[in-house]
């Protein structure tokens, strides 16, 4: 997969570590946060507003805005901005608002 | 004059009634001072709430209950001038007890209460299991709730937007950046001089500045007996539905973040929040919903509520320069559709406007006499 992507990188990246978005596989630079990692392979969707279901895409990444809250290996609303990428990582889109359960 | 009246203060309390005021075709400017002052309104909970306000004060029980009940048509008004849909919701509210102690000691003064006011305060005492039964995620610490029909939340941020919308629909001028220097009586009217050098003739001037009418009052010849109460409050990140009716302690906003708040303390003019506060009251939130334990704080801040010696409303006129008015109170979003809808009516002098000699700041002369 090669989505057209808006943003391009400054260098080629000398290693890549592998994750997966919604099920495809995606390739990042280590150190890459994972909303810049994300937003190179082209995704301009990260979540469902909670209140109205419209798009977002992070803002401010800097951790203020929360616009890119991310599903992370199945922990929900993490801030895609503020989380490295893992080799191996599971990352979807969220949905709604968290769930928080009673244990 | 350049206005029928002027509105000192553009919070909640200043533009319910400068709505209201507008709404009876009155020329209304609202003198707003900006965001660097003490707002009361950043610390309010949203509550449209009915218990536990006037316990010692059924005048002040009554005229809650008058707004509660007005807040439906209020709140559907201003969706439709304005377009902005408030989340009212009124389907009841929660006052949880972790204690047999606490839970005895509250209903009595609830019974108090419901025979001053003729048997009429709907409430009622959910034990654990019935609680449950409503609210899933309740934690195993809460052994009862009251819950009173009345009680309900509103979205605050949308009701201040809604009222400078419409009131500004109706006529009303609302000027920001407007910090109030000095009030004077003038030409059978009042001269107000703004710290930025302009000046306004008002016929009539209504001081709706929260603690700023301890130092605006005055010039008046009010008393104006008003103190800081610190709160502090947090905000958690938007979670699905988790509860389904607010408490004056935690609630979740239609947008699905958590509030959490309810401190009160005593520290002047310091709006800060600290740890102590923050853990305190987040551990009463946890205590009773012990799945917000998981989630995520996003905001935490502190606000100045306005207190009068006795927590009641001051309605007053002043005795010496009539024309001008004080209007101050602690739960603005509760008192807004009266504020709204009948407090003009009292403004104006009209014949069918309510009794507010009880709320009048003469209540407290003898104290501060003495």
């Amino acid at each position: 997969m090669k989505p057209v992507s808006p943003f391009l990188r400054l260098h080629e990246p000398t290693a890549t570590v592998r994750l997966t978005w919604e099920g495809e596989e995606i390739f990042a630079a280590p150190g890459d946060s994972l909303a810049a990692a994300l937003l190179a392979a082209g995704v301009d969707t990260f979540r469902a507003s909670p209140v109205s279901g419209a798009p977002r895409a992070p803002y401010c990444m800097m951790g203020t805005c929360f616009e890119c809250l991310v599903n992370v290996d199945g922990r929900p609303a993490v801030q895609a901005c503020m989380t490295e990428v893992r080799d191996g990582m599971v990352v979807r889109r969220q949905r709604g608002g968290a769930e928080v359960n009673d244990d | 004059m350049d206005t029928d009246y002027a509105i000192i203060g553009g919070g909640v309390v200043g533009l319910s009634v400068a709505h209201g005021l507008a709404g009876l075709g009155r020329r209304v400017t609202v003198l707003d001072e900006g965001d660097n002052a003490f707002r009361a309104s950043r610390g309010n909970f949203g509550l449209v709430w009915v218990q536990s306000k006037g316990l010692k004060a059924p005048t002040y029980a009554r005229w809650t209950r008058k707004s509660a009940t007005l807040w439906r048509e209020f709140a559907d008004d201003l969706a439709e001038g304005a377009g902005i849909d408030l989340s009212l919701h009124q389907h009841g509210g929660y006052d949880f007890h972790f204690s047999e102690q606490s839970l005895e000691d509250r209903v009595r003064t609830y019974e108090a209460l419901k025979a001053d006011l003729g048997g009429d305060y709907p409430y009622e005492v959910l034990g654990h299991n019935a609680l449950k039964r409503m609210e899933p995620h309740i934690g195993p610490k809460v052994i009862a709730a009251i819950l009173h029909h009345e009680d309900g939340h509103v979205n605050p941020l949308r009701l201040l937007r809604a009222l400078a919308t419409e009131a500004g629909r109706l006529g009303a001028k609302v000027r920001t950046g407007a910090k109030v220097a000095t009030v004077q009586p003038d030409a059978g009217g009042f001269r107000i001089s703004l710290e930025n050098g302009h000046q306004i003739a008002a016929g009539r001037l209504v001081i709706c500045a929260g603690l700023g009418a301890a130092t605006l009052g005055p010039q008046l010849g009010f008393a104006a007996p008003v103190r800081p109460e610190r709160g502090q409050v947090l905000i958690t990140e938007k979670l699905a539905p988790l509860m389904n009716r607010p408490s004056s302690k935690v609630r979740q906003v239609d947008e699905g973040g958590v509030q959490i708040g309810d401190s009160h303390e005593d520290v002047g003019f310091d709006d800060g929040e600290t740890l102590e506060i923050t853990a305190q009251i987040a551990r009463q939130a946890t205590d009773t919903f012990p799945a917000l334990g998981r989630a995520r704080l996003v905001r935490s801040w502190g606000a100045l509520r306005v207190l009068t010696p006795d927590g009641l409303p001051i309605y007053q006129q002043s005795t010496v320069h009539p024309g001008a008015f004080l209007v101050t109170c602690h739960s603005g979003i509760t008192l807004a559709a009266v504020h709204s809808r009948l407090l003009p009516l009292w403004l104006e002098g009209r014949a069918d406007a309510p009794d507010l000699e009880t709320f009048s700041e003469t209540r407290f002369a003898v104290s501060s006499a003495a």
